[in-house]
């Protein structure tokens, strides 16, 4: 509890730092050097064209792939990916969500969320249970806890998946353009769940093309092209007011397409 | 009226002794077969480089093999290192061990058809490699692997015939005597069809009663 005014060094100081991640798969080149670090509560939003490194910036933050180069700080402790249980113990405080949800198809609603409390947090199933609805009543799905994946829409599914991770008690979520795999009048349920995180003050780095919602929310725009950050800075700024030329052509092109409004 | 009375008093309670052996003989290869493929199916994908290299020589070997030269080896081989099997259990080896190889082969291919994004999530989740495996891949894994396994343990009844080879004497060695004491061989061994028939019809309906059972909701079968 601080006083009004006053901020305290750990707040100003990174829950996580990335620096100078490179990736590369044979000959390409996928990641030449990409460095973000991000402060509590603060909501970063990734743009630029497909196959800039976006996802595999993203995928690299938690090790789903394995960065050739650059090292990763948790609320300033180094983070050693080799060392399997601290890998693990590490990607339970950094929920994903992705693009194409991934639920697990052969469990419920509330069963997916629980899963992982049970056999990774090791809860026991009541309070296991407990929590996952809690966790659906959250994302709005508490009618639909025994539903399968498979009897879901696009956007139920994601607002799931959400849950998902959230019941893992995260201290920073990726998300990997969570709507871009839905339909138009799919996509308001997500991004309004998302906002409600905002809201609550979670941590957030998210590669989206929703112009409004990151116009409007987020605390920085980071533009990657071609494996590294080209231009970065606050939303207006940077949607407005470009330095970079490709930067500026991008933002155009992309505010023409997915509109002003939110 | 005298082959009928053959029937009821010769060829039936032989055939039922024989019939008692076979599903002793069946049941616990068909279990061990089971267990034995999806571990070495299991390993062939989600192992390490040396697992996935032993489990590979294991199918070639036992896939590649004729089954009764396999059961020979058991059974008249391995008394020369000092081994000796009585015919049920070399019988009961060859079956697992050559079930199992198969079942290994339908088990690899369902955990491939699982979608890469369900282990990414799980991942994600912190799930260690072997919990994801256990609770996430194989629940799907083998569910898509039921129609072929079950396949093979149809082909398993039917080869459990080969045990009478061993002199472990089952419902076909049952039958193979009493027919050369009767010489009645269409008789003796039309009743065998029938027997083998109505225990791979009993096998087929239990496996498609399973495959119903398990269905994930929304995955329903298209008629």
């Amino acid at each position: 509890m601080e006083s009004a005014g006053f901020v305290s060094i750990s707040e100003m100081e990174p829950i996580l730092r990335v620096e100078n991640v490179r990736k590369r798969y044979g000959k390409r080149e996928i990641l030449k050097g990409v460095s973000l670090s991000i402060r509590r509560g603060e909501l970063k939003v990734l743009i630029g064209p497909s196959g800039g490194g976006k996802s595999t910036f993203l995928q690299c933050i938690n090790y789903l792939v394995t960065p050739d180069e650059g090292d990763i700080w948790l609320e300033g402790r180094h983070i050693d990916h080799t060392h399997k249980r601290e890998l693990y113990r590490y990607r339970q405080q950094v929920g994903m969500i992705f693009q194409d949800f991934n639920l697990f198809d052969h469990l419920s609603a509330v069963q997916n969320i629980e899963v992982s409390l049970i056999h990774v947090k090791r809860m026991d199933r009541k309070p296991a249970r407990e929590r996952a609805m809690a966790e659906l009543e959250r994302v709005g799905l508490r009618g639909h806890a025994d539903h399968y994946p498979a009897q879901l829409s696009g956007g139920q599914k994601q607002r799931v998946s959400i849950a998902r991770a959230l019941a893992m008690d995260p201290k920073v979520m990726l998300l990997d353009e969570p709507t871009s795999a839905l339909d138009p009048e799919l996509i308001g349920e997500v991004l309004s769940v998302i906002k409600d995180l905002v809201a609550n003050g979670m941590t957030m780095i998210m590669a989206t093309h929703q112009i409004g919602f990151s116009r409007a929310l987020a605390d920085e725009i980071v533009f990657m092209e071609d494996g590294r950050i080209l231009e970065r800075g606050p939303p207006l700024k940077i949607l407005s007011d470009a330095k970079c030329e490709r930067t500026r052509e991008f933002c155009s092109k992309i505010t023409e397409l997915y509109g002003e409004a939110d | 009226m005298e082959e009928l009375l053959f029937l009821q008093r010769e060829i039936l309670p032989a055939l039922f002794k024989g019939l008692k052996v076979s599903i002793l003989l069946i049941v616990p290869s068909a279990f061990c077969g089971l267990c034995i493929g999806i571990l070495v199916g299991a390993l062939r994908v989600y192992g390490g480089a040396a697992a996935r290299r032993i489990a590979d020589i294991y199918v070639a070997l036992f896939r590649g093999v004729p089954l009764v030269v396999q059961l020979f080896t058991w059974y008249f081989g391995l008394p020369h290192v000092g081994i000796y099997l009585s015919p049920f259990t070399a019988s009961v080896l060859g079956f697992s061990l050559c079930s199992g190889a198969y079942h290994s082969e339908y088990v690899r291919g369902a955990l491939l058809s699982i979608k890469k994004g369900q282990l990414l999530a799980a991942q994600a989740l912190g799930f260690t490699k072997l919990r994801m495996v256990m609770i996430v891949i194989l629940p799907q894994g083998l569910r898509r692997a039921l129609p072929g396994c079950g396949n093979e343990l149809i082909y398993l009844i039917k080869y459990s015939s080969l045990a009478y080879m061993v002199t472990c004497i089952e419902l076909t060695g049952e039958a193979k005597i009493l027919a050369s004491h009767s010489f009645k061989y269409l008789e003796v061994f039309f009743a065998v069809g029938v027997f083998y028939l109505v225990l791979v019809s009993v096998a087929g309906r239990l496996l498609h009663y399973l495959e119903e059972h398990l269905t994930l909701p929304g995955f329903e079968h298209h008629r």
